[in-house]
């Protein structure tokens, strides 16, 4: 079974349609990248995947998006969804809390109240995220002080305390520096092999290197699908995403 | 044709547009300055004159005794206890309410036309007159609910009247809060109870606690309010006694005593009346110092 698959997905803010009738499917344990410029609904696509939508009232999502079969838009534990997917936003939020509270918070949330678990899914979860050998003689200090780079690890470790099915980035380097990007791609490199991984990026450069397949979206619709080879070979399979990744059109 | 080459000091000369704004910026400051001097003055002034005149008749024991010789002699113990009772319970209602109704508007609450309605409402409640809070809390609270002239109707009534206002600055001190940091927790399927306990709260609670705090000036403050509906111009009171009243008694209050003394009692020696100001704006200044320094201690710990 397909990790997710979409079929003539669509979604409205208003009379405002943004996605217009998008199907695709991506596989388990694959890192699937998203790209195209802003305004082409990638965001709006994630937040449909995790219901986040939900949160904005004038928005209506037409068409099924499946998670492991399940049409999402029927599931009705919205936070179980939400434990499912794991999101990391664009820029890095520390919450502000200590370090190990913003990774536990997740697990306590679930009702985990034992130390020595807690314990056990922060050491984890900050070990998978690279940031353990930073932060591990200061886990009381606030999350809101550590640097960009950390901050958005500790977003990571956090989406992934949940222990997801999906892990979604949203464009998670636009806020930090190339060696923290390079650090953070080789923990994606690290958990390809046990999550799906979705990855909105407007690097082109980005989802080349990591992406099995890539998905170019433009204005709400689907240009190309295809593996990454393909997609950023010298003849892709449509002329527009030549330019785009060429850097000649969008 | 040659071209002098500029000196390093001749490009950082003041030019005229330069000597421009530093004047502007003077001229500025110093505007400003003297508008904050200018509110600080009045306020010392008046304070200073009120301490002045009042310091024949303050002491200790004109805060613990009792009024005597109608009003004219003795202490203000029954209005400073009943002031205290007043304030006390009408924040003891109002604020879990407002605070309450603060988090479900700023928290819950969709745009719908019913919930606008309700902003809509309180604004407007926070902009009605005491007096006027005052008949409704006759009406209300005296009659309708049969509480009779009593500490209770009168606190309900300033309640009514600190409600809305509690409601706005505790929306305001919620709104404070980064969006992103809720959308954080409902990314990780925290529920919005669980993200306004964990986030909301924490980091906004000195400014929902100052919202609450400053009300307490208003409503010890106010006079209409209470005199339609509680206050009375002498009750027998205990010196010293700190549980004079009962909630379906009437009571004096320190706004009350001042209003009547200074109008309706012939002889007073002007001494008393400014030692019962002094008395209230202490009051009052006390519970501001006590919550300004609780805002700045909370303000220290924030963690953003």
């Amino acid at each position: 079974m397909k990790t997710i698959v979409a079929t003539d997905l669509r979604l409205a803010y208003g009379t405002r349609e943004v996605i217009h009738g998008i199907s695709f499917e991506v596989e388990r344990n694959e890192i699937f990248a998203i790209i195209g410029p802003a305004q082409s609904g990638k965001t709006s696509l994630l937040r449909c995947l995790n219901r986040t939508i939900d949160f904005v009232p004038e928005a209506t999502v037409s068409g099924s998006l499946l998670l492991e079969g399940e049409d999402v838009r029927k599931i009705r534990d919205v936070y179980g969804l939400r434990r499912r997917v794991g999101m990391v936003a664009p820029l890095p939020v520390g919450l502000p809390l200590s370090i190990y509270d913003n990774v536990a918070f997740a697990p306590r949330c679930v009702g985990l109240r034992q130390k020595s678990d807690l314990d056990a899914i922060v050491e984890r979860c900050l070990c998978q995220a690279a940031l353990w050998d930073e932060v591990k003689d200061r886990l009381s200090s606030l999350g809101t002080a550590l640097s960009g780079g950390q901050q958005q690890r500790l977003t990571i470790a956090r989406a992934l305390s949940h222990e997801p099915e999906v892990l979604c980035l949203d464009e998670f380097s636009i806020a930090i520096d190339p060696v923290t990007t390079m650090r953070i791609e080789d923990v994606l490199k690290e958990l390809r092999s046990q999550i799906t991984i979705i990855l909105v990026t407007n690097l082109v450069q980005q989802a080349r290197r990591l992406a099995d397949r890539t998905m170019f979206l433009w204005r709400g619709e689907i240009v190309e699908i295809d593996r990454s080879e393909v997609v950023f070979s010298d003849t892709p399979g449509d002329r527009r995403t030549y330019g785009y990744v060429q850097g000649t059109f969008g | 044709m040659s071209v002098e080459p500029l000196l390093p000091a001749a490009r950082f000369a003041r030019t005229d547009s330069v000597r421009r704004r530093e004047r502007a910026q003077s001229l500025a400051k110093a505007t400003f300055f003297v508008m904050a001097i200018a509110m600080i003055l009045p306020l010392i002034a008046i304070v200073g004159y009120l301490v002045y005149r009042a310091l024949p008749s303050l002491s200790v024991d004109f805060l613990l005794d009792v009024p005597r010789r109608g009003m004219r002699e003795g202490g203000i113990w029954p209005a400073f206890i009943g002031t205290l009772y007043l304030v006390g319970i009408s924040l003891a209602v109002a604020a879990p309410i407002g605070v309450l109704a603060a988090i479900y508007l700023n928290e819950y609450a969709r745009d719908t036309w019913l919930n606008r309605l309700i902003s809509l409402a309180v604004i407007n409640l926070a902009g009605v007159p005491s007096i006027v809070h005052a008949l409704f809390g006759l009406g209300a609270f005296v009659y309708a609910a049969r509480f009779g002239y009593s500490v209770l109707s009168a606190s309900l009534t300033l309640a009514i009247m600190t409600l809305p206002v509690i409601i706005a600055s505790t929306r305001e001190a919620l709104a404070s809060v980064p969006m992103a940091f809720r959308e954080a927790c409902w990314n990780v399927g925290a529920t919005r109870l669980q993200t306004i306990r964990a986030v909301v709260l924490p980091n906004s609670i000195s400014g929902i606690l100052t919202g609450i705090i400053l009300q307490v000036s208003r409503a010890a403050g106010e006079t209409a309010p209470i005199m339609f509906t509680g206050a009375v111009f002498f009750k027998a009171v205990e010196r010293g006694n700190l549980f004079p009243y009962h909630l379906n008694d009437q009571c004096m209050a320190l706004s009350m005593h001042l209003y009547t003394l200074s109008t309706q009692v012939p002889n007073v020696e002007p001494s008393v009346l400014y030692a019962t100001a002094v008395v209230l704006l202490a009051t009052v200044l006390l519970v501001n110092v006590t919550a300004i320094a609780f805002r700045v201690w909370l303000r220290n710990r924030k963690k953003w």
